[in-house]
């Protein structure tokens, strides 16, 4: 049985279980040193700098066209890449492309920048569509959690959630050349590792030892 | 109030998980599992992570030069908000992704008798791999199967025990086909687990140890 002081419970539970497994970031940081964490990360890159998930958030208060081009012009050519990998023709992906930005519009009601990254928000649409489209399989989802009365996020834990992930994209874009490849390989080419070792000649065993060390690196990283 | 799971899906399958490249019957072990786990569901959360990241940092194709405007057009043609499908949380014996399979709960399986009470019903997913929930008297083995390829069991209700050590609601066992093991209900309840094996299972004719109950001394 579910009470609402269970429901808090689990939630806290699994926000510090994404702590300790996405990052294991100072949740008692100032308030001053994650704006200043945030500088940093923006001078790093110019695209850093605009806050993608705020984007969303205008589609969802204000049906903003403008803020929509924007996530359009950076996220969907990155989309088709995305499902040309998966084994779309191009035809193909700029459909499939074109509906996930349309869902990222109709959906955006659903979006929580405290619970997931505009870019993992985008992520699970496109794989959910190329697994409808392109696979034609199913992939049930979990249920969701009862996440207790409905609020705004809190600013921090978006702002925390912020950091992580441009830490995380930072690590994946440190990893060793040949990991990488795998990672990705993994997540877009549609391959199971037995495959990815017919197409890469590699043993089985070191495909998968190569997934465990990249993956053992990100976490380290996000320790 | 969720119980600690000790027996969490490997890396591996919650990567293939999140990348959406397993067979239909493993995803849904797999969502089962994480409705019932928060640490795994935590931990498929960093998954889909990776995945945004590599979609952020990987190349881009460009789009066709009226793409924007098509998109909405497509978009001012169906604008209607998609209402959120909330799957919450129940006390039901089988978390929503089964029930999905099922049509209700554990009152609504349509079990088929496998010989001396032990019970099983096969879910309709695609056919690259079978899903089957199986209904196992406490204190029971379960029955001899033969198997190749990768067998994931998850507990939905009861425990049971094998050689390695003892599975309860919400724990999953992966086991290959190098991997024997027999495992046997535990006394205190029927036990009832979701199998979902990527060849094709068959009971094979029913074995004295069925007959023998095995009791918890």
């Amino acid at each position: 049985m579910y009470s609402e002081a269970d429901a808090t419970t689990r939630q806290r539970q699994t926000a510090s279980a994404t702590q300790l497994h996405v990052a294991k970031i100072q949740r008692d940081a100032t308030v001053g040193s994650r704006v200043k964490g945030l500088t940093t990360v923006s001078s790093h890159k110019s695209e850093m700098e605009i806050d993608w998930g705020a984007l969303i958030v205008k589609i969802r208060d204000q049906r903003d066209k403008q803020a929509f081009k924007a996530l359009f012009t950076h996220f969907a050519p990155r989309v088709k890449a995305f499902l040309m990998r998966s084994g779309a023709d191009t035809s193909l992906a700029e459909e499939c492309a074109q509906e996930v930005m349309a869902t990222l519009w109709q959906k955006a009601h659903l979006f929580d920048p405290s619970r997931a990254s505009a870019a993992t928000w985008i992520f699970t649409i496109a794989r959910n569509r190329k697994i409808d489209a392109i696979r034609k399989m199913k992939r049930p989802e979990p249920e969701d959690l009862p996440w207790g009365p409905e609020g705004e996020p809190d600013q921090e834990d978006v702002l925390a959630l912020q950091q992580e992930s441009t830490k995380l994209g930072a690590a994946i874009s440190e990893l060793p050349e040949k990991q990488r490849e795998l990672i990705e390989q993994a997540y877009f080419g549609d391959l199971s590792h037995s495959e990815i070792a017919e197409v890469t000649g590699l043993p089985l065993g070191t495909i998968k030892s190569r997934i465990r060390l990249a993956l053992e690196r990100l976490r380290h990283t996000m320790k | 109030m969720t119980d600690k799971i000790k027996h969490q899906i490997s890396d591996e399958l919650l990567l293939a998980y999140s990348a959406g490249n397993l067979p239909e019957a493993f995803s849904l072990t797999i969502a089962t599992h994480i409705s019932l786990c928060d640490e795994s569901r935590a931990r498929l959360g960093a998954f889909d992570s990776v995945g945004g990241s590599l979609i952020e940092t990987s190349d881009a194709v460009e789009m066709s030069s009226n793409s924007f405007e098509a998109t909405m057009a497509m978009i001012e043609n169906t604008d209607n908000p998609i209402v959120a499908e909330t799957k919450m949380s129940t006390n039901s014996v089988l978390p929503q992704p089964l029930r999905d399979y099922v049509g209700g709960d554990v009152e609504a399986i349509k079990w088929r008798s496998v010989g001396l009470g032990v019970k099983q019903a096969i879910l309709p997913t695609s056919k690259d791999a079978t899903a089957r929930l199986l209904y196992i008297p406490a204190g029971t083995a379960i029955p001899d199967h033969g198997h190749s390829g990768m067998e994931m069991t998850l507990v939905l209700q009861g425990a049971y025990f094998d050689e390695e050590d003892r599975f309860a609601r919400g724990d999953i066992e992966i086991a290959d086909e190098d991997h024997d093991h027999t495992p046997v209900a535990d006394i205190g309840e029927d036990c009832i687990c979701l199998a979902a094996t990527d060849a094709k299972l068959r009971f094979r004719s029913i074995l004295p140890r069925l007959a023998q109950p095995f009791f918890r001394i």
